[in-house]
């Protein structure tokens, strides 16, 4: 691999967001490690609170995000049947630190959500931990920082962010 | 007991009642959580047994309580094999608790059975998969927001406070497995009710009349509803002329 640069965590970021947008869930699970994390904290909760000892909106480790995934593509699961339609937009990309096998990344999304006549936006950061000592980056860590008070009024989080 | 730090605070579009009659339904969770139950067929091989009996309970004054058996684990203190060996002998060193201070009557109810109580007219706290207390107030007639949060006791280990969140979460709050689908039947409700010219009534009839009404029946609709309807529409004062003048 060359040397990293910015616009190769962009094309990352930007594939994933597109994977989402497409409903491509199962081909997006493979971005995430064996021992992945994602995770939403409750917009009252310091930035780098502990899902172990705190209250958040999701805290998915590999396994539940995976049935996530597949709740996600399923008839029964009302909230998202028939799927809503979003488009994410990924900016002020930033590569924060690096080590011999993984980078710290950030970056602020905004989502927008539209299903039976009301579009919710969901904005906020997004901090990845990614591998960099594999062929191509995988997720490590996914943590949404919503910049919403609460979740309000959209009042779900359905979608992966 | 303490509350623990995260709000979840989140929104409904939908009449702030229709989460009551959700909170304290005994019948919707088998379809409406289709997806969630899916997941804990994986996780549990007691989902049969559990899903049995219960009843329901008007404590006056709008409000009630269902009782019954939980297909789900429960951090105090029901075992499911998802939560491999280490979880067994703490859930064990929970219920022995329990056995000790309450006789073995009192420890099954307390480890064994889902409580979903309701406190007229807008608290909720649910005994389930985890303990969540949940608030909601209408900020429009087909607009609500809600407040909920986890409960949990003070000396519990770090084991069973991170299962406990990990149990809350697979269902609850408004990124969980079940919560999305609860707003969505409720949304859709909404809609059906603006509608009302073609249905002026919602029925909640099941189980009147019944000795004993069980936990699927809505005999705790009924405490709500009524409890509602007498505070909203009291019956005339006869003497009001007598009164004024």
């Amino acid at each position: 691999m060359h040397a990293i640069n910015r616009s190769d965590v962009e094309d990352f970021l930007f594939n994933e967001a597109d994977l989402l947008d497409q409903w491509r869930l199962p081909e997006w699970l493979t971005l995430f490690t064996e021992n992945a994390k994602y995770e939403v904290p409750c917009t009252d909760l310091p930035a780098d609170a502990s899902s172990e000892t705190n209250l958040f909106y999701i805290a998915d480790d590999r396994v539940r995000l995976g049935e996530r995934v597949k709740r996600l593509m399923k008839r029964t699961a009302h909230a998202e049947f028939p799927h809503s339609k979003t488009s994410r937009m990924v900016g002020n990309v930033r590569i924060r630190s690096r080590n011999d096998d993984e980078m710290e990344v950030s970056c602020v999304f905004q989502t927008l959500r539209t299903k039976d006549g009301t579009t919710d936006l969901y904005f906020g950061t997004s901090n990845y931990r990614l591998t960099t000592n594999t062929e191509s980056f995988r997720i490590r860590e996914k943590r949404c920082l919503l910049a919403s008070e609460g979740l309000r009024p959209h009042g779900r989080i359905s979608i992966v962010l | 007991m303490s509350i623990v730090a995260g709000s979840q605070e989140y929104s409904i579009r939908a009449n702030w009642k229709l989460l009551t009659e959700n909170s304290i339904d005994g019948y919707h969770a088998a379809t409406t959580h289709a997806t969630y139950f899916d997941i804990l067929m994986s996780s549990t091989d007691n989902l049969a047994s559990g899903m049995g009996g219960g009843f329901g309970y008007d404590l006056g004054n709008g409000h009630a309580v269902l009782e019954y058996g939980a297909p789900w684990g429960r951090p105090v203190a029901q075992w499911i094999p998802g939560w491999g060996e280490a979880g067994k002998s703490e859930i064990g060193r929970l219920y022995n608790n329990l056995l000790e201070r309450h006789g073995k009557e009192r420890a099954d109810r307390i480890a064994l059975k889902n409580r979903n109580l309701f406190i007229f007219p807008n608290l909720v706290v649910n005994d389930i998969m985890a303990l969540t207390v949940r608030t909601y107030f209408p900020l429009a007639p087909d607009y609500m927001i809600i407040n909920a949060w986890a409960l949990a006791p003070n000396d519990e280990t770090a084991w069973a406070r991170k299962y406990r969140l990990n149990n809350f979460l697979e269902f609850l709050g408004p990124g969980g497995f079940a919560t999305p689908d609860d707003a969505e039947a409720l949304e859709h409700c909404q809609r059906g009710f603006e509608n009302s010219k073609e249905a002026l009534w919602n029925d909640i009839s099941k189980g009147m009349g019944k000795d004993k009404p069980s936990h699927n029946d809505e005999l705790q609709m009924r405490a709500f509803w009524t409890q509602w309807n007498r505070q909203m529409f009291p019956a005339p004062i006869s003497s009001i002329k007598g009164v004024a003048a």
